[in-house]
């Protein structure tokens, strides 16, 4: 039935995305979306969670990859497996819980079929009777869960692929694997754990406005200016009043937007790598002399040494978004995931994560961030969550065919697959054209 | 005695809530104390507001960073139709000190109209209140949403 619904796009995938705009549909058709789902969402390595969500055997987080209800679980081997949340006998979901503990086995609230933690039967209630004379019993493949085809964790980071076929993880990753290292490296113990709590945030409007947006230097100024104005104004009044004359690194972070002018933006770099992944370089500058850091230094040049400390901290990035659905702000410890649920809505599961062994108080800087930037009464994306949604309305209307990403094109510096903005054109909608790129060609099939 | 108490921690409640429907944002801000902490945690099990993840975890000056970009002309997000109706109820007084101070813990429902959107936002609100010659000021408002942990159908730009 799904295969009739969804349209043949070999033939007029061209006409739907140029080399510097897109048509209106690819962002409204449902049946554009139902393909993405099947070729992209629900082949590609989407990320599932860190390893630190599930600590003890049985624990386990439920997740959406493409249309797919999955469940990352830890086994009592200590591996972290992802199964299809789904009982194969009448098909009930596995686990009702969005996490929870499932014990020793998993048992399918409906007739008591049970499972171990990779997803292999373990046994079902009067089997030898029940099934006698039936080929189905412990060793019938249609009776264990079904796995993710593929899994793979790199840093503590896991990732789960619904086809067996395409690029390892770290063929996937590419250049855009420093996402996690910059995050776990900024550790002195070179690890992160996850700080228990998931912010869910919805927006109106399909998936790729979002990444779209995650990269586009030209918006902070001026969605985010309210936000920048007001908290300037407060940072100026606690700095006259504070005697060391500062006011807490959290105003910088919200008074860039508007200390940033518009202007300025051009400054800064996008790195477009193979995929449809891409790199915002910093703008913010994280490294401040307080106290506070200076003792961080000190401990992460313990645990590197000079040299490899001042590599480390100067990475210099502010996003990395890894296509199709991960956000990561890795000099900040923390991450968005997006979750397509329909053509015109789409979840993020938003995590902080603490670097292990760093002092409390660069625990606590990031934080704030997580509070003010990306809890659900951000200061921040309210504006960028209006502007998807008004975006998503007039792409759904007939008043123009095209969406334009045309910002800086024919200016891009390639070399050997990675795309990189030229200089002084930072706010150039390279990130865009990339993901279209990437997403063209896995559309094609 | 009591009932005074209560009868005067009562109107201070629904004063509290009434300046947010009318979106007196200036005058609800007035009603916290100095070092005033307004809390919402993301579950009820958090004891405290600092170091940990929070929905709002703000003092007077981030009050007033919320406050000064609502009001920004410049705040696309603030510019459709939207507004909010408090219903606060079951007041129970928890500690009434001899200082005049007390603790006390209320339900509220907020109904919030956002252009043809309704939300529903419910839950319980802790109040520790400081007696002054004022009468009664802030010192913590923390408030836990039923659907604190429910995915935000967009997301919250005040105070609840």
């Amino acid at each position: 039935m799904l295969q009739e619904r969804v349209p043949d796009l070999s033939r007029s995938l061209s006409d739907l995305v140029a080399p510097d705009r897109v048509r209106r549909e690819v962002y409204t058709d449902p049946a554009i979306f139902e393909l993405e789902m099947r070729r992209i969402h629900e082949r590609v390595w989407i990320y599932c969670g860190h390893e630190s969500q599930v600590p003890k055997s049985g624990d386990y987080y439920t997740l959406q990859i493409g249309r797919q209800p999955m469940i990352m679980v830890r086994g009592a081997d200590g591996a972290v497996n992802v199964l299809y949340n789904r009982c194969p006998h009448r098909g009930n979901l596995m686990v009702g819980d969005r996490y929870g503990n499932s014990g020793e086995f998993f048992r399918c609230s409906y007739h008591a079929w049970t499972f171990h933690h990779d997803g292999r039967l373990r046994n079902i209630p009067m089997m030898e009777s029940g099934y006698a004379g039936t080929p189905y019993g412990k060793d019938h493949p249609d009776c264990s869960m079904k796995r993710a085809a593929r899994v793979e964790n790199y840093r503590g980071f896991v990732f789960a692929s619904l086809s067996g076929e395409g690029p390892s993880l770290r063929d996937f990753l590419g250049e855009a694997i420093v996402a996690f290292d910059d995050m776990c490296d900024r550790a002195p113990q070179g690890e992160v754990e996850v700080v228990p709590n998931c912010f869910r945030v919805i927006q109106k409007s399909n998936w790729k406005i979002f990444l779209e947006n995650q990269l586009d230097a030209l918006h902070p100024s001026v969605t985010h200016q309210s936000t920048g104005r007001a908290a300037h104004e407060v940072e100026k009044q606690i700095a006259k009043k504070a005697k060391k004359g500062e006011a807490p690194l959290s105003y910088h972070m919200l008074s860039a937007f508007a200390t940033v002018t518009i202007d300025k933006w051009d400054a800064f770099q996008t790195i477009n790598y193979p995929h449809g992944h891409c790199i915002l370089t910093g703008y913010m500058g994280l490294r401040p002399q307080d106290p506070d850091t200076l003792a961080y230094d000190k401990l992460m040049i313990k645990a590197y040494g000079q040299k490899r400390f001042e590599e480390i901290v100067g990475v210099n990035i502010h996003h990395v978004l890894i296509y199709p659905g991960l956000s990561v702000q890795s000099p900040l410890q923390q991450l968005r995931a997006v979750r397509p649920l329909g053509v015109d809505r789409t979840l993020t599961e938003i995590w902080h994560f603490r670097l292990k062994g760093a002092p409390e108080p660069i625990y606590r800087r990031s934080l704030a961030y997580y509070n003010l930037v990306n809890s659900p009464a951000t200061l921040v994306n309210a504006d960028d969550l209006e502007n998807f949604w008004k975006c998503h309305q007039g792409l759904s209307s007939e008043g123009g065919d095209w969406v334009s990403f045309a910002r800086h094109h024919g200016r891009d510096i390639e070399k050997d697959g990675t795309v990189e903005t030229a200089p002084n054109c930072g706010t150039s909608e390279a990130p865009m054209r990339n993901q279209m790129k990437a997403w063209a060609e896995y559309m094609r099939g | 005695m009591a009932k005074d108490v209560h009868f005067e921690v009562e109107q201070f409640l629904y004063r509290q809530a009434d300046l947010l429907d009318r979106k007196q944002w200036q005058e609800w801000i007035d009603l916290f104390t100095e070092d005033g902490v307004y809390w919402m945690p993301p579950e009820p099990s958090y004891t405290t507001w600092d170091g940990t993840p929070a929905i709002f975890a703000e003092d007077k000056n981030l009050m007033n960073v919320r406050m000064g970009r609502v009001l920004h002309p410049d705040a696309w997000s603030q510019r459709p139709l939207w507004g909010t109706n408090h219903i606060v109820s079951n007041v129970l007084l928890e500690k009434n000190s001899a200082n005049g101070d007390v603790i006390v813990r209320s339900r509220f429902h907020m109904m919030e109209l956002r252009r043809d959107d309704v939300r529903h936002f419910a839950g319980s609100y802790l109040h520790q209140l400081k007696k002054t010659k004022h009468g009664y000021r802030i010192k913590l408002q923390r408030v836990d949403m039923t659907n604190a942990q429910a995915a935000y159908d967009y997301v919250l730009q005040v105070w609840v």
